[in-house]
């Protein structure tokens, strides 16, 4: 094996083994625990979701899924956000 | 009365602001985690809450236009756009760096301190009325306290502490916006005099 492939596989292997901060594995949280709320939100009261009844709602009400809306939220969060934040903490950490 | 039936239910405009207060409250959250340091590292980051907030407060005029069923509604919404757009226009100055004094600040302390204030007047109903009037009261009360957190920031910028009692506060405002219904009980109270539940 090539001695430069070799030290990249253990750079990778250690970046993978080194613990997360807790303060990025808070952020990444965040999302996941708003999508929960809002997946709670919707069992427990799932009149909220019209699209699970559409026959004789009107267009707002199709539109105005709040349970949903929580949870895209954190779902977007998640994946849009989290990510850069998370690797700015480790960056900050690094140095 | 043909736009009024267009137009969508008071209370799905409620859990439209929630959602955007959701948002706001996540950035305020993670800001606080993350640390200010981190926070700022992609400069495009730092102009995400404060233009939120701003936006927020654009969105409120259409609110007052549309939504004005009295004066004192029509004056309360006015106030909220315009203290909200003062204080997410005076956080983009200072993201920026066109505003330098940490006092700025204080435009977001007035912001929460008018709306919490406005949210209490034009409430005119008791506590127990209905869930919306219950919600108002609550809302106004938990803004007006809350305004603490900003007060504290303005004079402490890098305190932990009261960045995630900003951010919990706005968490909460979006919790109980998404409570809003226009005509529900609250604790098994409704009066007669709120109308007829809907739903």
């Amino acid at each position: 094996m090539s001695a430069d492939i070799a030290h990249d596989l253990q750079a990778s292997a250690k970046e993978r083994a080194a613990p997360l901060p807790l303060r990025a594995r808070l952020v990444l949280a965040l999302g996941p625990a708003t999508s929960l709320g809002g997946l709670a939100w919707a069992l427990v009261q799932p009149w909220r979701l019209t699209l699970l009844h559409p026959h004789g709602q009107g267009f707002w009400w199709l539109l105005a899924e709040a349970p949903l809306y929580v949870v895209l939220v954190g779902v977007l969060f998640r994946l849009l956000l989290a990510p850069g934040i998370v690797e700015d903490i480790k960056a900050g950490v690094e140095r | 009365m043909i736009a009024a039936g267009l137009l969508p239910q008071a209370e799905m405009v409620h859990w439209w602001f929630a959602t955007g207060f959701l948002v706001l409250g996540l950035l305020l959250a993670a800001e606080s985690v993350a640390g200010g340091e981190a926070w700022g590292r992609r400069p495009w980051r730092r102009y995400l809450w404060p233009g939120l907030m701003f936006g927020l407060g654009v969105c409120l005029w259409p609110v007052m236009t549309f939504y004005t069923n009295s004066t004192i509604h029509m004056i309360a919404h006015g106030s909220w756009a315009q203290v909200l757009m003062l204080a997410g226009g005076a956080e983009l100055g200072l993201a920026r760096g066109k505003l330098t004094s940490q006092y700025w600040r204080l435009c977001t302390v007035l912001a929460m301190l008018v709306s919490g204030g406005a949210l209490l007047a034009h409430e005119q109903q008791h506590w127990l009325f209905a869930r919306a009037a219950f919600l108002h009261h609550a809302l106004g009360w938990t803004i007006v306290v809350g305004a603490v957190f900003p007060l504290v920031q303005a004079f402490r910028p890098r305190s932990v502490a009261a960045a995630a009692g900003f951010a919990a506060t706005v968490l909460a405002v979006s919790v109980m916006l998404y409570a809003d219904r226009d005509v529900a009980p609250i604790f098994g109270h409704l009066s007669p005099s709120a109308g007829v539940q809907h739903r």
